[in-house]
């Protein structure tokens, strides 16, 4: 794996939060580089920052101090609105909680992201298909979010995260509200689209059994990123 | 799939909540619409007034009248085309409490003053023939179930005794705005008996009712006829009907700006329910805005479903609070023929209305939706689980 080239480069990352006229750190100096098609996991206690750490890679959050180039593309220096059309285009979004729209069948909440691009309806159906088809979950496709098990809802919702083609998948605890038989089958799903598809997913996780399945698993402790350390998969 | 769909949903998520919502903004609407209806029917006198005709009074006041003489002598004036005159006659229909308007006219000239209110030429002639006759618009007839030939007796309030009249003509308004419920007799009818009675009223009018050639000549008129009986016995007050119309307004004006100003606090409430309603629903869907963020979508998305759903259920309670004011202003109007002979919904309380609806809208999207733009993703993605 070690000699494509890296899609996420992370130098000298640092973010603290205010909070009164106390300074909290949350990441220190952080330098992380991912491959394309790598499948990294996240680790470490709760309020160690992953969240945080994730946030600013998929472009949500603002950090203090670094560089992070995705594809190339160095996202500290863009604007809110050049991050929103940038997220558009080159992040899919994976939740704890699914984050579902209730009121959206699952075939137009797979849809909403294609929404935002110049395909036609007859593409944009298209897509969709073919994203639930890759979860399995095309016979489910005019159901609403609360006519699904929890597992089912968090298939919809990678099916929204990769219908666009995004460059990077990440994920806050994907398996942390389910049953271990759903969550297997979440990290199985994940898996497929890193081998199948070549996706490069970047994972926070508690769950044990996600180090069966991601290539690199990253410890990180109050804001600092432990040394490497790469599954014997 | 479409930001409509997904507003016309979401609007439906807390069902009874924005049924009650739009509850409220039926029944603000609707209260809207007759407080205005009842503030332009106030006004519809000075509406449906005319600007070719002039009212002649006695300058000290409504209650002293002007000697017949003076018809004459108004007719001369440059600019005058028809003098017609009336009393204000004041009769009670058997109880106080069958209030209507009736008066005393010159039949000839009146009809030519007026050519609003239409009797057909039979009845016309009729009424011009029997000195006992009167007319009466047709909603006061079909109030009373008077018919044609009926003798009707008023009791004199401002001229004694009892007074006996024969129905023989129904008028009706050219157009909406004419009043259909007056009561209309010979001037002479008054005159004569008054010579048997109280003969040092005879020969008095109330006031002239004067039609000059074109309506740029109104004021000049008006002046030379106050000119020409300056330092007279009876001074004359004329001004154009509408100025006669507003005087008497005028008097009450206190009460029409006390429902104007009621009509927009039951805006103002409504507002402010309606903003109650937008933020509780944009405080629940933080989170859900920012997934849409996360996915690239931006405030204008943002601002689109929260100032769509204001608008679409504001809308819903709009139209049919519109719907509701016309069956619930013609119940009224019935109820309240005597006092308002005119009560319609006009177009411009319509319009008054939706401009009310929109401003409820707009002003209840704007806090939620700038919360909702302003949150940070991250902050609002913390606030689900
Ligand atoms: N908006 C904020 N203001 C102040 N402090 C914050 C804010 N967001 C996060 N923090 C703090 O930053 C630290 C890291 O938070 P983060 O959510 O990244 O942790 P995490 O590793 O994802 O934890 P968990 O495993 O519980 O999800 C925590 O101490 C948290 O309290
Ligand atoms: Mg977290």
């Amino acid at each position: 794996m070690g000699n494509k080239s890296p899609i996420v480069e992370i130098k000298n990352l640092s973010k603290s939060y205010r909070r009164g006229n106390q300074i909290l750190p949350v990441l220190q100096d952080i330098t992380l580089d991912i491959a394309e098609g790598e499948f990294l996991a996240l680790m470490g206690p709760s309020g160690s920052g992953k969240t945080t750490l994730l946030n600013l890679i998929a472009g949500i959050d603002k950090a203090d101090k670094g560089i992070i180039k995705i594809g190339g593309v160095d996202i500290t220096s863009l604007s809110e609105t050049e991050l929103a059309h940038w997220r558009a285009a080159n992040v899919g979004f994976i939740f704890q909680f699914y984050n579902l729209i209730p009121v959206l069948t699952a075939f137009e909440n797979v849809e909403l992201p294609l929404l935002l691009t110049s395909l036609s309806k007859k593409d944009r159906q298209d897509h969709v298909k073919m994203a639930l088809q890759v979860v399995n979950l095309l016979d489910r496709m005019d159901h609403y979010p609360g006519q699904l098990s929890g597992g089912q809802q968090q298939r919809v919702a990678i099916a929204r995260a990769v219908v666009t083609d995004p460059v990077i998948l990440v994920a806050d605890e994907p398996t942390g509200d389910l049953d271990r038989v759903s969550a297997t089958e979440v990290l199985q799903l994940m898996e497929r689209l890193v081998h199948e598809l070549g996706k490069t997913i970047i994972m926070v996780t508690h769950d044990p059994w996600a180090t069966k399945v991601a290539h690199i698993i990253r410890h990180l402790d109050k804001g600092i990123l432990n040394a490497h350390h790469q599954t014997d998969f | 799939m479409h930001i409509i769909k997904l507003i016309f949903k979401n609007a439906f998520r807390h069902k009874l909540r924005t049924f009650l919502t739009i509850l409220g903004i039926t029944i603000a609407i609707l209260s809207f619409g007759l407080l205005r209806t009842v503030i332009s029917a106030w006004y519809a006198g000075v509406e449906a007034s005319s600007a070719t005709r002039l009212v002649s009074r006695n300058s000290i006041s409504l209650v002293f009248s002007l000697p017949i003489s003076y018809k004459d002598k108004i007719r001369q004036i440059e600019g005058v085309k028809i003098v017609s005159y009336g009393n204000w006659f004041g009769g009670i229909y058997i109880d106080e409490k069958n209030f209507f308007a009736n008066y005393a006219v010159d039949p000839k000239t009146y009809f030519e003053l007026y050519p609003e209110i239409i009797l057909s030429p039979e009845q016309k002639d009729a009424f011009v023939r029997d000195r006992k006759a009167f007319v009466a618009g047709r909603k006061l007839i079909a109030k009373y179930g008077w018919k044609i030939g009926d003798t009707i007796t008023l009791k004199g309030t401002i001229f004694p005794g009892n007074w006996d009249f024969v129905l023989r003509g129904i008028y009706k308004g050219r157009d909406q705005t004419v009043d259909e419920t007056a009561f209309i007799f010979h001037w002479e009818y008054l005159n004569e008996a008054l010579k048997k009675t109280a003969p040092l009223r005879t020969d008095q009018v109330g006031f002239y009712m004067i039609g000059v050639t074109k309506p740029s000549l109104a004021a000049s008129v008006a002046a030379d006829i106050d000119k020409t009986f300056k330092n007279s016995l009876a001074e004359t007050l004329t001004e154009t009907e509408k100025a006669f119309q507003l005087g008497f307004i005028s008097m009450t004006e206190a009460i029409v700006i006390a429902i104007q100003l009621v009509s927009f606090v039951v805006i103002f409430i409504i507002m402010a329910v309606m903003a109650n309603t937008m933020a509780m629903t944009a405080r629940e869907r933080i989170g859900e805005y920012a997934i849409f963020k996360t996915m690239g979508f931006g405030g204008w998305h943002i601002a689109g479903l929260i100032f769509g759903e204001s608008l679409f259920i504001t809308m819903i309670g709009c139209i049919i609070g519109i719907v509701l004011t016309f069956p619930a202003a013609k119940a009224f109007g019935t109820e309240l023929s005597t006092y308002f002979p005119i009560f319609i919904v006009e177009d411009k309380t319509i319009c008054l209305d939706i401009l009310a609806s929109f401003t409820v809208a707009l002003v209840a999207a704007i806090f939620p939706t700038w919360r909702a733009i302003k949150i940070r993703i991250a902050d609002g993605l913390r606030r689900i689980g």
